[in-house]
């Protein structure tokens, strides 16, 4: 088997990639590209796509709305057509319900403040790629720091996630407002993750915990070359 | 030719931001404002030639996010 060879996307104003090229480094090894968003092609053989968090344009119009039409975006889409596991976190996340890689939208935090604390999630469901390392109903502590994190969706389109087993963690507790507690939805596929959270900042005890790293170690495990 | 876009939350989704707002309105000691939305207004210069097909494919595209807000788009004369 190949080493794992994944991809991650830096738009203008992102800030998390390199933490999140250094957690899939680490715990997943192999090759870890850096891609620019002006870029238009993906480089090829990948295993594993991350959007990561942080700011994009300036978050002018709305949170991930250029970045959803970025150059780059248009080759995530196809390699996400093509069962490529993508994952976005916070900005990632906005990123992939702007490009329409996944349903709903993330609105302005309820209380209107930034939210920059570790919160409590619930593993929903463990039978996806991302998940399948934890156990179902198992509790994590991960980190939030985002203003628009507040997960809004019709109710139809809520009560289809909550049936198809999409929703993937949720708040504990309430954080920002999200319909449902929603911390992070799957694509119907299960190959798309979107979550506010980040699982990056916690992979190794000077984190303060690694309960993120489950995530990164299940990507190698459940791993199919697309 | 100018054209006006306006983008608004669709009824129904929480705007914090006009909330906070209308809390402002009240500290002027303002009464009977019910209640405050906030959207938001783009204004482009467009050849003649931008039909309004293309219009309606930029504000559905980009300028609004159909999933939380309406879009009217409005043609000045010149």
């Amino acid at each position: 088997m190949s080493a794992f060879r994944s991809a991650v996307i830096t738009f203008p104003g992102s800030n998390c990639d390199r933490d999140m090229a250094v957690a899939v480094e680490q715990v997943c090894g192999g090759e870890v590209l850096r891609v620019w968003h002006g870029d238009a092609a993906l480089p090829d053989r990948l295993d594993f796509i991350a959007l990561p968090g942080g700011f994009s344009y300036g978050d002018y119009l709305r949170s991930g709305a250029m970045a959803a039409r970025s150059p780059i975006m248009q080759a995530v889409v196809e390699a996400a057509g093509r069962g490529v596991p993508v994952l976005g976190v916070c900005n990632g996340f906005q990123v992939l319900t702007e490009s329409g890689l996944l349903p709903g939208a993330l609105l302005r935090n309820a209380g209107m403040n930034f939210v920059c604390r570790e919160v409590a999630l619930t593993v929903e469901n463990n039978q996806s790629l991302f998940t399948a390392g934890y156990s179902a109903g198992q509790q994590i502590t991960i980190p939030v720091a985002h203003h628009d994190g507040n997960y809004f969706a019709d109710a139809e389109t809520l009560d289809r996630l909550e049936g198809e087993g999409r929703v993937a963690f949720r708040y504990a507790e309430q954080v920002n407002g999200s319909a449902r507690q929603i911390a992070g939805v799957l694509n119907a596929a299960g190959n798309v993750l979107g979550m506010m959270p980040h699982p990056e900042r916690m992979i190794e005890p000077a984190h303060g915990g690694s309960d993120g790293r489950a995530l990164f170690e299940n990507l190698v495990r459940g791993l199919v070359t697309a | 030719m100018k054209v006006r876009v306006f983008v608004s939350l669709k009824n129904g989704v929480l705007d914090p931001q006009g909330r906070a707002i209308h809390h402002a309105i009240e500290g002027l000691g303002i009464n009977g404002v019910n209640d405050v939305r906030a959207g938001k207004m783009i204004e482009l210069d467009v050849d003649a030639s931008v039909t309004d097909d293309q219009l309606e494919t930029m504000c559905k595209q980009l300028l609004a996010n159909m999933v939380i807000e309406n879009y009217r788009i409005e043609r000045l004369a010149a």
